[in-house]
């Protein structure tokens, strides 16, 4: 993250040596942004700092980045002082198939939404659409109760199964299979081709990265989540990385290095993800209509 | 389609059904189903488990009784205080980051990191900045000759701290829920940048230049020209900055959790989960979750409404 603001600075110079009026323009908008920015990313840097200090230099207020002595055995204490390991694990698995789970439902409706032809067809997408609009905090206590009925309580299924559709999803994945020309669709059955076969084979490799921005978000979303897996687990071995992290809080006391360790570990993975997906991320956006 | 016959078209929708099963059966399993189980839970008194029917009694309760409108007027200050403030944010940050040449997608990250990042470990950040005793934000007030502050520890308001006394403390907003907004619009900006930009870019360009010609000044344009152009993405994120707001859990918990929760800085979804997670009470803990729903959906409705007369006024 560091390293963005000396190029947004080089930049700057090259600008300053422009003597248009345009050019002066330029120059106090990347100072703007890029402060802006610093300010923005402020609050890592120092974490990531924080977490190499000594407990001693931790707990001295400061703004600087740059640790006094470099500490990096705080980070195998923190892995080692809580059960990180299984929590990540467990995270894993379940941010893991929910994507991929999100990933196929979604597509598989979305095809059908698109080329397919049958009665009910506007329902069905209505229906898809609309689940979008019901507020979690609406189904959270049900589907407590149905998840403990159904005897999931304290296990990862009851942290995958319900996840494995949304209607965000299906609507991304029917967006883009409507940039697919039908015009394909019609020669390739007029060619014998199954429609099965279409999908697969034409259609999902053009919808690629629809596909793994859906992924991706889903994947984010499981990764991210707090509420319900708190409510859903209670122990040490069905938690996920979140939910461990509140823990360590409280079992850390005010051990603020390691804290902020636990805190840049967990960054970790969704930041590393988000990066590698982020043109797909942008292009989608742009493609799928966020703007009407 | 005359090529199909009609046994092609029989399988055409069997395959359909098939295909779309899968995630309209677990929408229905477990995001339309549960709404008409929330309903009903909400008629039901007893703990941790089905109790006896008491009708519209914990409906009722909620609406009198001061904690749940202490709830709703902390979600109020919370809403308001977040939604415009990022949109603006969001908004400067996005046009000038249309505005530069190189190093467009660099900075746009640096703004969307916090939005993509996980929520809790970001809040843990930011507890340890408003820690009272070795935290940075009394330390920026010690620089200024300012007196410390407990910041998400303090119920007092922020009126009642910045007027020295003058107003009372129960008024307004909280500082400790001054910390939470902050917190939540750092972290919601981001969202907002990368979605007005992604409509800005895709805003015609002559019509910037047509108005640039005509000797618009940049602020003006950016209102006159730019923010008009951008309505409907405007209209989209106002609705989804709310919802996403109503439905913040994640950063009220984890900033205040350990000590005990402040009322003044518990939101409608905070309080639900509360009653129903901590307590026990299932079916009031439905009836303020199906209140808070009714209350999203009359909002959406109304910011669609509002934001579409302004349309057709202008």
């Amino acid at each position: 993250m560091n390293r963005k603001i000396p190029v947004a600075l080089s930049r700057m110079a090259w600008l300053r040596r422009g003597r248009t009026r345009r050019g002066g323009r330029q120059f106090w908008l990347y100072l703007g942004l890029s402060s802006g920015a610093l300010l923005f990313c402020w609050p890592f840097l120092w974490m990531i700092s924080t977490s190499l200090e000594s407990f001693e230099d931790a707990v001295t207020p400061g703004l600087g980045v740059w640790p006094a002595s470099w500490h990096w055995e705080n980070y195998l204490e923190t892995w080692r002082s809580s059960p990180f390991p299984r929590y990540f694990l467990n995270t894993f698995i379940v941010a893991g198939t929910v994507s991929a789970a999100v990933a196929l439902s979604a597509t598989l409706a979305g095809y059908a939404l698109v080329f397919l032809h049958f009665p009910g067809k506007k329902l069905a997408f209505m229906l898809a659409v609309g689940a979008m609009m019901v507020p979690f905090e609406a189904i959270f206590i049900p589907n407590f109760v149905l998840v403990t009925r159904l005897g999931w309580y304290n296990s990862l299924a009851a942290l995958i199964i319900s996840w494995c559709a949304n209607g965000f999803s299906i609507f991304l994945m029917r967006q883009a299979f409507l940039a697919v020309p039908f015009e394909y669709y019609e020669a390739a059955r007029l060619d014998g081709c199954g429609s099965l076969r279409f999908l697969f084979r034409v259609a999902l490799p053009l919808v690629r990265p629809t596909l793994s921005v859906t992924a991706v978000f889903a994947f984010l979303g499981s990764y991210n989540a707090l509420l319900w897996p708190l409510i859903v687990t209670a122990d040490g071995s069905r938690r996920v990385v979140q939910v461990g992290l509140t823990v360590f809080t409280t079992e850390s006391g005010v051990q603020l290095h390691l804290l902020m360790c636990a805190a840049t570990i967990v960054m970790l993975p969704s930041v590393l993800l988000f990066l590698l997906a982020q043109r797909a991320v942008s292009d989608t956006m742009m493609a799928t209509g966020v703007k009407g | 389609m005359s090529f199909r016959t009609v046994s092609e078209k029989y399988r055409e929708r069997a395959l359909a059904g098939v295909l779309l099963s899968p995630a309209l059966l677990l929408l229905f399993i477990f995001t339309y189903f549960p709404m008409f189980i929330a309903f009903r839970m909400s008629l039901y008194g007893g703990r941790r488990g089905p109790g006896p029917w008491v009708g519209l009694d914990n409906y009722r309760e909620a609406l009198t009784s001061p904690d749940f409108w202490m709830a709703l007027r902390v979600t109020a200050y919370y809403v308001l205080g977040i939604v415009p403030a990022s949109l603006a944010l969001g908004f400067a940050i996005a046009y000038g980051l249309h505005r530069v040449g190189p190093g467009r997608a660099l900075l746009r990250t640096c703004f969307f990191i916090p939005y993509i990042t996980s929520t809790v470990a970001a809040a843990m950040v930011w507890r340890a900045l408003f820690n009272p005793r070795y935290g940075v934000a009394n330390q920026l007030l010690s620089w200024i000759g300012l007196p410390p502050q407990r910041w998400l520890l303090e119920s007092r308001g922020v009126l009642f701290l910045l007027t020295g006394g003058w107003i009372p403390a129960d008024w307004g907003p909280s500082l400790a829920l001054c910390c939470i907004i902050l917190f939540d619009i750092w972290h919601l900006s981001g969202f907002m940048v990368v979605v007005f930009l992604a409509a800005l870019q895709a805003m015609p360009r002559e019509l910037e230049e047509a108005a640039r010609l005509d000797g618009a000044g940049s602020v003006t344009l950016a209102i006159r020209i730019v923010l008009p152009a951008v309505r409907p993405t405007l209209l989209f994120l106002a609705v989804a900055g709310m919802c996403k707001t109503l439905q913040s859990f994640n950063s009220i918990y984890t900033l205040t959790q350990g000590s005990t929760v402040l009322p003044e800085t518990q939101t409608l979804i905070y309080y639900a989960y509360a009653q129903f997670y901590e307590f026990g009470y299932w079916g009031y803990g439905s009836a303020v979750a199906v209140i808070l729903t009714v209350l999203i959906i009359v909002l959406t409705a109304l910011q669609f409404r509002m934001l579409d007369r302004g349309r057709s006024m202008s």
